[in-house]
């Protein structure tokens, strides 16, 4: 039996608030229950007074037998540690939770999420806007009463599947086509997006007046997208300029929204992994690696060791290829037509074929299983990865760096472009190559350790200037610290099993709280997860990278020219699939 | 700033164009549209251009490959199809988003379940490939299919593929999955031994 979880008990917070702080004392849970009244002097002290500068994650789940909502947020230290998790319990009727932003801003958009799909409000929040559904949606879709069109049952297996499953397309299934509930009053004939547009564009209300600039230019508004912003995907940024200066810029997205974490609800523990390849699609093996990692910490149980080797393995890769795609793409961005990001696309084919090798998918692997890996890999995987880190990667990303490090038109587009500082990156929930490259040597790898990354030698990586090429330079160092990494997993991979007991279809996964979270090629990729010891997780929340680090895109690209606002959401690397969730 | 660096640059790029033709000429006519020319084409110090021109060359699919389950049946000795299967319905229920559908065979006469399926159904437009049916299948009776050329004209009438067209035959999976195929025959007949063995010793 591995040990259980520790979080957040080598300081006992108890004894600095007695009167209100309460342990969470429900069997399976860990951290902190905090009165709503007290939230944010606790919130205060965390920050100021015991170091936890980065608010990680900040999400709710509906208690809905309890008739409670609960607020969960997971804060860190950046000098190193197991996160710490704190709770707000309010009434599911009237669910007011006062706002974290003004302590940590990186609260901003995780808030919002939960406003929008649970319904909770956020009193102080400063713009409290729905952010995955659209303005004017009824409902709030992540609460348990709430129920998606062709909703069939509460949980999966569905039993019209077997033993009499006539088979019935969902179509076919609603006479109606589907069974969407509109507002009271709303007519989806007359509504057209611009009443969502005016409650954003109302937000920029106070900065619209007042140019100051010599040349007596208007403010005005303007979208880029969405389609464009360099196509990582549909994505839409509404930039006010003030002649070609960003003023202030907002993101909207949600455009590829499925509400990941309501099917995955729905879903049984087993049946989720393969929709996580579908989060981050770049990066499916990481992705797996996280859920895997929330789910055992509950089970208790742990993997043999070559499956944790090849774990490791799976994840640099998976680095290797995510960035590889994000500096090349970046070139993309900067006008560099194609030719960078396919050669960086020719070196990630050849990972890719392994993936396929040993997964049989190249990009939604779906290879993690709870307590191991789905297969060993198989014959003549391991000498073509050996092939890989020890001739061919090395001798090419040495390649990259002559081609694009020292070539002017790269420094002076990308040095001192979106820059973020040290302060603001924690601030901002920045995590990943961003926090990374703004000087605060934040891995979890190193802070944190999960698997069996303590075993290996490699380099945090960290630059001070927190702009755009600074971002390049860490993903590019990294990659070469992957394959440090890979070479160490080559050389001691030992034989054996790689999957602890049998392979079973229906875990039994005992009532509690778990946080599971890796250093994804993105940043810290987070899995909440909720159980009640029944064949699905109660709650499944997803913390996801480039949806959190996108809340320091207006900090960037803020006071630069609008030429480069494209340049700086590049070196965010986001992926839709995981923002949109 | 004195361009130093964009020339160096594009010497690199210049090193990628000459090199492809050098290839080219190199490998000669082997390199395109022969199984060969793929393959080394696939190898980790290929060099050059190493696109594969789809659809007139192929790229050579792993055995783990995996698109579309198939159901698998041994050829009985008049031709009949004798389908694995025996709708226990394990697979209908690991599928996450439930895409298969089966009919259990009940017996005319008791009314009870026959280990046979009277129909089997996977709606192909939903199925998202995981591959879960056929890893957790208890009678290696739902395979992976390496086949990917599936596209049809209506989705309306091809897309829920029944018993007959998801059936194919036990010589076509120990083809496309030779290494899978030779340890799960080598498990059944230890399995087979060892029930044999059983009842040897309590007879
Ligand atoms: S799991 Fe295998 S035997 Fe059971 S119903 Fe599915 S295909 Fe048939
Ligand atoms: S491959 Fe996955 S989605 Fe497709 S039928 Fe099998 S279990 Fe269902």
């Amino acid at each position: 039996m591995a040990e259980s979880p520790v979080v957040g008990t080598q300081l006992n917070l108890l004894d600095h608030f007695p009167e209100w702080l309460k342990k969470d004392e429900r069997p399976g849970f860990e951290g902190y229950i905090v009165p709503a009244e007290h939230l944010l002097e606790f919130a205060h002290a965390l920050r100021d007074r015991f170091g936890y500068d980065l608010l990680s994650s900040v999400t709710g789940v509906d208690y809905l037998p309890e008739g409670k909502m609960e607020v969960v947020y997971h804060a860190l230290q950046t000098t190193g540690g197991p996160v710490l998790n704190f709770k707000v319990q309010v009434d599911r009727q009237n669910p007011v939770v006062p706002s974290v932003v003004s302590i940590w801003p990186g609260a901003d958009f995780q808030e919002r999420e939960a406003w929008d799909l649970l319904g909770i409000r956020f009193e102080g929040h400063p713009d409290l806007r729905r952010i995955l559904m659209w303005e004017g949606f009824a409902g709030h879709p992540l609460r348990k009463d709430w129920k998606e069109p062709y909703f069939e049952e509460e949980a999966k297996p569905y039993k019209s599947r077997w033993p009499e499953g006539h088979v019935q397309r969902a179509e076919d299934r609603h006479p109606l086509h589907d069974n969407v509930d509109y507002p009271a009053g709303f007519d989806p004939d007359s509504w057209s997006p611009e009443t969502a547009d005016d409650v954003l564009y109302k937000t920029y209300q106070s900065i619209m007046e007042g140019s100051d600039s010599e040349l007596h230019t208007d403010r005005m508004i303007v979208n880029l997208g969405p389609q464009h912003p360099s196509t990582h995907g549909v994505f839409r940024m509404v930039v006010v300029l003030d002649g070609e200066t960003v003023v202030d810029v907002k993101p909207v997205f949600g455009y590829l929204h499925r509400n990941h974490e309501k099917i995955g609800e729905r879903c049984t523990w087993l049946q989720i992994m393969p929709f996580t390849d579908r989060l981050d699609y770049i990066s499916s093996m990481s992705n797996n690696f996280g859920y895997a990692l929330a789910v055992e910490r509950l089970m208790g149980i742990k993997p043999p060791e070559r499956a944790e080797y090849i774990r490791v393995m799976m994840a640099e890769l998976t680095r290797i290829v995510s960035h590889l795609i994000s500096i090349g793409f970046l070139l993309n961005d900067l006008g560099a037509y194609f030719t960078p990001s396919l050669y960086a696309l020719e070196e990630r084919e050849l990972i890719l074929d392994i993936f396929e090798a040993v997964s049989g998918s190249r990009m939604m692997c779906n290879y993690f299983r709870f307590g191991g890996v789905a297969r060993d890999l198989p014959e003549g995987v391991l000498d073509k990865v050996k092939e890989l880190v020890f001739e061919r990667l090395p001798r090419k990303i040495d390649e990259f760096d002559r081609y694009l490090t020292r070539n002017e038109i790269v420094r002076v587009r990308t040095e001192g472009v979106g820059v973020l500082t040290a302060e603001q990156a924690i601030a901002l929930s920045a995590t990943g190559p961003i926090l990374r490259a703004s000087g605060v040597p934040y891995d979890i790898r190193r802070a944190d350790p999960y698997s069996i990354y303590d075993r290996f030698d490699f380099d945090v990586v960290v630059r001070y200037h927190g702009d755009v090429y600074d971002r390049y330079l860490v993903r590019l160092e990294e990659i070469r610290q992957s394959i440090r990494i890979l070479q160490q997993v080559v050389r001691d991979i030992p034989e054996g099993p790689v999957q602890t007991g049998k392979p079973q279809w229906q875990v039994r996964v005992p009532a509690g709280e778990s946080y599971g979270r890796v250093e994804g090629p993105k940043g810290e990729l987070g899995y909440y997860i909720v159980s009640n010891g029944k064949p699905n997780p109660w709650r499944y929340h997803v913390r996801a990278p480039s949806f959190v680090n996108l809340t320091s895109l207006a900090q960037m690209a803020r006071g630069g020219k609008v030429a480069d606002i494209v340049v700086i959401l590049g070196s965010i690397d986001i992926v839709l699939g995981e923002v949109d969730r | 700033m004195n361009g130093l660096g964009i020339v160096r640059g594009l010497w690199v790029t210049f090193k990628h164009f000459i090199l492809t033709y050098i290839e080219d000429i190199r490998t000669g006519k082997r390199r395109y549209y022969s199984p060969e020319g793929i393959l080394a084409r696939t190898k980790g110090d290929v060099q050059g251009a190493f696109t594969i021109q789809y659809p007139e060359e192929k790229y050579p699919v792993p055995e783990e490959f995996r698109y579309i389950p198939f159901l698998v049946y041994e050829e009985g000795e008049n031709g009949q199809k004798n389908y694995r299967c025996t709708s226990c319905g394990i697979c209908a229920k690991v599928c996450p988003p439930q895409c298969i559908w089966i009919v259990r065979t009940n017996d005319l006469n008791t009314g009870k379940p026959i280990p046979a399926p009277a129909e089997f159904y996977i709606d192909v437009d939903i199925c998202m490939n995981c591959g879960l049916c056929a890893e957790y299948c208890p009678f290696d009776a739902i395979k992976m299919d390496h086949d990917y050329e599936i596209a049809s004209y209506n989705r309306f009438t091809d897309h829920i593929f029944n018993k007959e067209r998801l059936g194919k035959p036990l010589s076509y999976y120990a083809q496309i999955r030779p290494q899978n195929f030779a340890r799960e025959e080598a498990a059944r007949k230890a399995e087979m031994e060892a029930k044999a063995a059983r009842k040897a010793a309590t007879a």
